[in-house]
């Protein structure tokens, strides 16, 4: 890789007691980018930001930041900036205290903290709210205060707690843009937590799919969902049809389903996406039936039994639905099953 | 200059600070308090001493070049640290083991002759080398990822351990020392075991016809039996207060506060007026009833009464927290089900209680072992833990080893009590409302037991009008002890007579003196208590490190020991080298610090627990260090926990008795000292009016407290993101 990297992970463990809460992840990340952190519940995201934030310190291992060792380093030593799920903006101060406060905190002039200040409240479209107490705005111009906050001391890496989850759906979509946008324009490193898919594939550069403590596979948005490693991964980013069968010289079976798959002979299993499967109604190989059809305004949605597995099916509103009970026949495009492994 | 070099920069600046210090300790200051004339070094430092001889302050000296060396391999290293922790091993080592006549082991003689001459307390050079060393270890430690890298917080941490270690553990292991100490100063099992089982502790006599019990025999008596009876009069009146349409719920609640700031023996003084041979109620009982004047009030009867005065208000106001925590859906569950009031209330909300009832008891038996103040105004021949301690130490017979065996033993009683109380209120959980309580009203008072509660509470509140009543008379009327009522200021002249002339405010009056004293350390001690306290929750609530728990265990236990225990272990352990303060204002401060120091950590610790700990957080990703969280974010929004400590840390220093009655001198004396000299003197009227007036001074200061720490600002609408919504 040519590009300058930013953050780096190196075999980094954070234990609370016995619980492993990151468990030997190596990771680097690139000056510029946005890398989304992203898996269930408990699975380690806040703690790996908290790692790059020096809120925590790894038990074992190193990490980097635009070059240097900073494993044992206090947060208030790095240089970086964070959005707090719950913004965390100071109540006892207004908004211009609040976004001055770092710069001053590390010994700018007041006065020239509070023009720094202005500016940045300016171009992130919060001129005129620089008196108010934190109490006295809605919660989309607090989550843009702890932003501007964040970002006015030009950190090196600007770190995302689930910044969203306090705003309400509909504008949701719009700030998660601005933030994308703002991260291009000031051509900031960012690391963005998220449990939400839809969220992380929309904003992301690179996604960090975690489990357990571990990463589970690292890529674009493109490369999870239509690579996905791992049946996890496969499962987490999208919806997935997992099929297990057998492969042998170069086709995969199971039951009637028989369907051209590279790799080894053996046991293995494959991921279908919903939406690569194509029904028509009538008998032929491979076969199923269909139990129900939901109108979802969007699309079709199918639940297919057939001798392998029960398959989730997704089709175009442009075509007809098919009733339940009809016996359908399956296509299924010779790029569309991905072998994962099973975990 | 990036922030990774300013970083760099800055610690490395304030190792060059820990250093310097050191180096100051070491080579210049002066390392005893004062030194046998015929020694006296040029240069007094460690350095000059060990020159001079005494050689076993050179591993000391040799510290700061090793540190120096150390620091250039890299102050992260391990090297460091080690260097660090063994420097400050070696300045305890031989503090200890080098005393003041002469070294614990004769093979230091022989090896450094001058050894036998001993050595006084430490002194500037010392303390400052300890404090450096400390530093040092805090520094490296951080360096290494201790406190989340933060290295204000490890030196928080290091050094309020190190304070805890030094003004609350070490006495008491100095005491439980001197408890083992023979006449002929030998430590062996032989005395304690005899003073331990001397049958003036243990006797049980008055129950078998003869005289006098043991001294643990009467605190139990007493403490039983006014935990007793302050649990119950405590119930009475917080279920009338909750539980009946009583109007004067918030004056009762506010008046509860009054014991606080009551001075110690003003409440046995007014009972003696009222009560005693020649007293008021005294009298009219001889002239209405013929009862025949005795003095059964100086003894267990008049201490009991005394303390039901001064601890129902405790268990009131814990036994209030209580009955309002009960949910009243259940009792009206109850109530839909068929059961009658009566039955609801020992059925449902009797047991409800019960954790809140055992923890008052608890709670008023701690108090009643741990007073000092009622026991020796009215004692008489009575003699309980207490005041048996004070004149083993204070009285003609000194007798440090027995005030130690005591005090061990008070401790121990006291202990066990704290920690079946932490059990009860660990277990009482399943009171605690559930959210906001739900519409529901709570019911009210069966019949008959408000006709109990009301028969309890009427006759204890009209004893405490008629004490208070006396305490803010007496001090203005010629002789409230023989009822005789002419006003007069004469008492106030007495105490706190002054002139403003020509050559500036001269004041006469014989109180001056102890007042200004107690105002100076009061007012030191106040802000250093909140300071530590607050500190201390804050280290609890937010930091990670090792040994959190046995540190929030050890602050906790240090509030459970009694105030006499506390001035004995003091006695025992710092009348002596290597720290000795005794006779100096620094220790009153320090006493009232690390006595009343839970006291703003647990304010604290309610305020930091409804506090969003991500702004702290984000000011540390920011850039602000630990200090400058703690200053700009964290004090600002737990103004209400500051003043809460501030006002209980002042008012305490102003009104305790039981462990700076044995530290007081005569050139730093107290105000609730010299009240007992008026006391015991009998000039009663005196010890009334300065009451009176440090309890007027005690409110002014708690508003001036209040206006100088001012409220929050957190904006109009009540509930922001930042913090959570205060619980109800
Ligand atoms: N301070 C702590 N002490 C003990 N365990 C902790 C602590 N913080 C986190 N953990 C544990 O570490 C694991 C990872 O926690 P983390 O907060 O990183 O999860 P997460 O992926 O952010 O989950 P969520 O999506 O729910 O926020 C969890 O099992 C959690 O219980
Ligand atoms: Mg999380």
């Amino acid at each position: 890789m040519t590009e300058e990297i930013a953050i780096e992970f190196a075999n980094v463990t954070k234990r609370y007691g016995s619980a492993v809460a990151v468990d030997a992840i190596t990771l680097s990340i690139a000056k510029g980018e946005l890398v989304t952190f992203l898996g269930p519940s408990g699975c380690g995201k806040t703690t790996s930001l908290r790692l790059i934030a020096g809120l925590e310190l790894p038990t074992s291992g190193v990490v980097q930041i635009a070059g240097r060792d900073v494993s044992q380093r206090a947060a208030s030593e790095r240089n970086v900036g964070m959005v707090f799920q719950s913004y965390a903006l100071f109540p006892h101060m207004n908004v211009l205290e609040n976004v001055s406060y770092g710069p001053m905190i590390r010994g700018v002039a007041k006065a020239k903290a509070r023009a720094h200040a202005y500016e940045i409240l300016e171009q992130i479209g919060l001129k005129g709210l620089d008196m108010r107490l934190p109490s006295e705005l809605s919660g989309g111009q607090q989550q843009r205060v702890a932003v501007a906050r964040a970002i006015v001391q030009q950190p090196d890496v600007l770190l995302f707690d689930e910044p969203l989850s306090n705003v309400d759906a509909k504008l949701r979509r719009k700030v998660r843009g601005e933030i994308r946008e703002l991260q291009k324009r000031f051509g900031l490193t960012a690391v963005y937590v998220t449990h939400d898919q839809e969220e992380a594939l929309a904003v992301s550069d690179r996604i960090v799919v975690m489990q357990a403590g571990r990463i589970a596979q690292i890529g674009t948005p493109r490369d999870l969902y239509e690579r996905p490693a791992s049946s996890f991964v496969a499962d987490f980013i999208g919806d997935a049809n997992l099929i297990s069968g057998q492969v042998t010289a170069g086709r995969f079976r199971a039951a009637d389903l028989d369907v051209p798959l590279a790799g080894p002979d053996g046991a293995a299993q494959i991921s279908l996406r919903p939406e690569r499967i194509i029904l028509s109604a009538g008998e032929g190989a491979p076969s199923g039936r269909v139990r129900s059809c939901t109108y979802l305004g969007s699309h079709w949605e199918y639940e297919i039994e057939t001798g392998f597995a029960e398959l989730l099916a997704s089709r175009p509103m442009s075509e007809a639905p098919i009733a339940p009970g009809t016996a359908v026949t399956l296509t299924i495009p010779e790029t569309a099953p991905i072998r994962v492994t099973d975990i | 200059m990036t922030p990774e070099e300013l970083r760099d920069s800055r610690a490395a600046r304030e190792r060059l600070s820990w250093l310097v210090l050191l180096a100051l300790a070491v080579l210049v200051l002066p390392w005893h308090q004062s030194l046998p004339a015929e020694s006296a070094p040029i240069i007094p430092s460690a350095l000059g001493l060990a020159a001079e001889g005494r050689g076993w302050l050179w591993p000391v000296v040799l510290a700061l070049p090793l540190l120096v060396w150390a620091s250039f391999k890299g102050a992260g290293g391990r090297l460091f640290l080690g260097v660090a922790l063994a420097a400050f091993a070696v300045l305890l080592v031989q503090g200890f083991t080098v005393g003041l006549r002469g070294p614990a082991f004769d093979w230091l003689t022989i090896l450094f002759p001058v050894a036998g001459q001993g050595q006084t307390g430490l002194g500037w050079g010392g303390f400052a080398s300890g404090i450096a060393l400390l530093g040092l270890i805090a520094h490296a430690l951080a360096l290494r990822g201790f406190c989340r890298g933060d290295r204000f917080s490890a030196s928080a941490v290091v050094f309020i351990v190190a304070l805890l270690g030094l003004f609350v553990f070490y006495p008491i292991l100095r005491l439980a020392l001197a408890a083992f100490v023979g006449p002929d100063g030998e430590v062996a099992l032989g005395p304690f075991l005899t003073r331990l089982f001397a049958p003036e502790i243990w006797r049980l006599d008055c129950l078998t016809g003869g005289r006098r019990c043991g001294v643990v025999i009467n605190s139990l008596v007493l403490g039983l039996l006014a935990a007793t009876i302050c649990t119950a009069l405590g119930l009475a009146l917080a279920l009338i207060v909750a539980r009946t349409s009583f109007r004067f719920k918030q004056t009762l609640r506010a008046l509860s506060i009054l014991p606080i700031i009551t001075p110690p023996f003003v409440v046995g003084v007014a009972i003696i007026v009222l009560f005693g041979r020649t007293g008021l109620i005294t009298g009219w009982g001889a002239e209405i009833f013929d009862i025949r004047p005795t003095r059964w009030v100086y003894g267990l009867s008049g201490i009991l009464m005394a303390q039901v005065l001064a601890f129902t208000p405790i268990t009131f106001l814990v036994l209030l927290g209580t009955v309002e925590a009960i949910n009243p859906t259940l009792e009206e569950a109850s109530q839909t089900l068929g059961a009658g009031p009566v039955k609801t209330f020992f059925k449902v909300t009797w047991p409800l209680l019960r954790p809140g009832l055992a923890a008052a008891f608890l709670l008023a038996f701690i108090e009643s072992l741990a007073d000092f103040g009622n026991p020796i105004v009215l004692g008489g021949g009575y003699e309980v833990l207490s005041t048996r301690i004070f004149f083993a130490v204070v009285g003609a017979r000194y007798d440090l080893g027995n005030a130690a065996t005591l005090a061990m033993i008070l401790l121990t009683l006291t202990l066990v009590a704290f920690w079946l109380q932490q059990r009860w209120l660990g277990r009482k959980s399943y009171v605690t409302v559930t959210g906001k309580s739900d519409a529901g009203l709570a019911s009210t008072l069966p019949f008959g037991l408000k006709g109990v509660a009301w028969a309890a509470v009427i006759p204890f509140v009209a004893f405490t009008i008629g004490v208070y009543a006396v305490v803010l008379l007496g001090g203005f009327v010629h002789d409230i002890g023989r009822w005789d009522l002419t006003p007069t200021f004469a008492h106030l002249r007495t105490a706190f007579d002054f002139e403003v002339n020509a050559s500036g405010l001269q004041l006469y009056g014989s109180a001056w003196n102890s007042m200004q004293t107690t105002l100076l350390v009061s007012a030191i001690a106040a802000p250093l208590t909140t300071l530590i306290g607050i500190m201390t929750a804050w280290l609890v609530a937010r930091q990670d490190f090792a040994g959190r728990n046995a540190f929030e265990f050890g602050t906790m236990l240090s509030f459970a020991i009694p105030g006499t225990v506390v001035g004995v272990s003091y006695v025992a352990a710092f009348n002596v080298p290597p720290v000795d303060i005794t006779g100096t204002a620094a220790i009153l401060v320090i006493c009232f610090v690390f006595r009343n120091m839970p006291v703003g950590m647990r304010a604290g610790l309610a305020a930091f627990a409804q506090i969003d700990r991500s702004m702290e957080e984000a000011s540390q990703t920011m850039g602000a260090g630990g200090a400058a969280t703690l200053r700009r974010v964290v004090l600002p929004l737990v103004k209400p926990a500051v003043f809460t400590a501030l006002v209980y840390s002042f008012v305490t220093a102003m009104t305790a008795v039981s462990a700076v009655i044995f530290l007081v001198s005569a050139r730093h004396n107290m105000a609730t000292a010299y009240i007992m000299g008026r006391v015991e003197a009998g000039e009663y009227a005196l010890a009334i009016t300065y009451s009176t007036v440090l309890m007027i001074v005690m409110i002014i200061c708690i508003v001036l407290i209040q206006l100088m720490v001012g409220a929050r600002r957190l904006g109009r609408r009540r509930e922001f993101q930042g913090q959570k919504a205060p619980a109800e």
